[in-house]
């Protein structure tokens, strides 16, 4: 990968995906040889929303690089409270390190935010909008799994706001992969996302009903659907239901089927599918520390020799 | 001598855009940032018949000649408008406007949570693809009703 930034998942070709999941590979099976590798450097996270788990993990990732850590902290008591922009924000924080990872409220963010910067941005979620380094670890769990191409994929849930749903629908365009979307009406893939599944001739239908097509996924991946998207309580209820798994509904899947969930789950995933082979959620969360190691690597590596430096390997 | 020539005379110098479609002439003043304040003569024709368009409008900007980038953007709302440029009263050049690529500070984003829509220093920037504009930050793809989105 030559890029500079990891903004969104359709700026990946399928060799991008390749060698950063290669190199998640090798620091899986030799953690230890890239323990210093990036030594001194800062990573500043930029969390502009709640985040547990994709913060931690990038905070992980990058010590487990050699890298040290800045956090903005709450973001009510920071001075995005003061109104500052989010250009001017990561303007400054620039001067306090190598690279930046960023969590925004707003679609978008990721894209304004590398305009302003001469260091690596990370998007790790802007919106509604893109998740491009899920994406990343959750293509490796496919591929670990599976293998990336000759592929059927379901995407089930909320795939109008599932901003990992949209990245991973990007991304997946570059195997030979068939995708079916499985979501109420109210929650189908936004105009922009099929447009560039059709842009790229990708294989893709939509449902309504998992039952349509469960036997013949290689791989489901559910998302949440969230209450605040209904304006009526009741029939949040009734379309959520209608969108859970449990251990029954997967009686009519192939053998081999990978469930998969990009997690926090609420109750989309019953209990007793955990205690089935088909659970990868949590391997797949797991995979987020080699992978974003690699992507980390991978976008300082890209810095390094923009800025000519010699780094001695 | 036929009706929009009555209504509109000659300019000596300028730029005559013609064949716009009808109610979309204030847009294209608001597309080229002309307001009036800059004091060039500007005449405007609004719904005068047409034998293509059946009614058109059309406008006319004195001393000032526009560049064909400059116009170019009003192919989103006026494609089928044609640019006269004149020197003493005579026209030396006559263009169509074609689709540019981008459209940069002329559109309003339609997603209200789009970055763009958050009180940054930043102007809207758009693709021009097959049948609309997209948001180069959040990727709304934006069809029919460009013209409701024009914010200069």
């Amino acid at each position: 990968m030559r890029q500079d930034h990891l903004i969104t998942a359709t700026q990946l070709s399928r060799d991008d995906i390749e060698a950063v999941l290669d190199r998640a590979r090798a620091v899986a099976d030799d953690p230890a040889a890239y323990a210093d590798r990036h030594a001194g450097r800062v990573l500043a996270l930029c969390f502009f929303e709640p985040s547990t788990r994709t913060r931690m993990s990038f905070d992980s990732a990058a010590k487990r690089l050699g890298m040290n850590t800045v956090g903005m902290g709450d973001v009510d008591s920071s001075s995005v409270s003061k109104g500052e922009s989010l250009s001017d924000t990561v303007r400054v924080i620039e001067g306090y390190a190598d690279a930046l990872v960023l969590r925004h409220p707003s679609e978008g963010a990721a894209t304004l935010a590398a305009e302003n910067v001469s260091v690596p941005v990370v998007n790790a979620g802007d919106g509604a909008g893109q998740h491009p380094s899920q994406t990343l670890l959750d293509l490796h769990t496919i591929r670990e799994n599976h293998g990336l191409d000759d592929l059927t994929v379901g995407i089930m849930g909320d795939l109008k706001y599932g901003r990992t749903v949209h990245s991973l629908a990007a991304a997946l365009t570059n195997f030979d992969a068939n995708q079916h979307f499985i979501s109420p009406e109210s929650l189908r893939l936004p105009r922009s996302v099929r447009f560039d599944l059709h842009e790229t001739g990708a294989q893709m239908r939509e449902h309504t009903d998992l039952e349509d097509v469960i036997g013949e996924l290689d791989v489901l991946y559910v998302t949440r659907i969230q209450k605040e998207r209904f304006p009526d309580e009741n029939e949040y209820h009734r379309v959520a239901g209608e969108y859970r798994i449990d251990a029954e509904t997967l009686e009519d899947a192939s053998e081999d089927l990978t469930v998969m969930h990009p997690l926090p789950r609420v109750d989309e995933i019953a209990p007793d599918v955990d205690e089935t082979d088909h659970a990868r959620y949590f391997e797949q969360a797991h995979n987020g520390i080699p992978v974003r190691m690699a992507l980390l690597d991978t976008l300082m590596e890209n810095a390094e020799a923009a800025e000519g430096m010699e780094v001695d390997r | 001598m036929s009706e929009h020539e009555l209504r509109v005379s000659k300019i000596r110098d300028g730029t005559v855009i013609d064949h716009v479609e009808g109610g979309q002439a204030l847009n294209v003043l608001a597309i080229l940032g002309i307001d009036g304040s800059e004091g060039f003569g500007v005449s405007v024709g609004m719904n005068v018949p047409s034998d293509r368009l059946g009614r058109k409008d059309i406008v006319k900007v004195e001393e000032r000649e526009l560049s064909q980038s400059e116009v170019d953007v009003l192919s989103l709302i006026a494609p089928e408008a044609t640019i006269n440029i004149v020197r003493d009263f005579e026209v030396v050049e006559k263009n169509r406007v074609t689709r540019p690529d981008s459209v940069t500070g002329v559109l309003s984003c339609p997603n209200r949570n789009c970055i763009t829509n958050a009180d940054e220093p930043v102007d809207t920037r758009f693709d021009v693809v097959a049948d609309g504009v997209r948001c180069d930050y959040c990727s709304t793809i934006l069809r029919a009703d460009i013209a409701d989105h024009i914010d200069v």
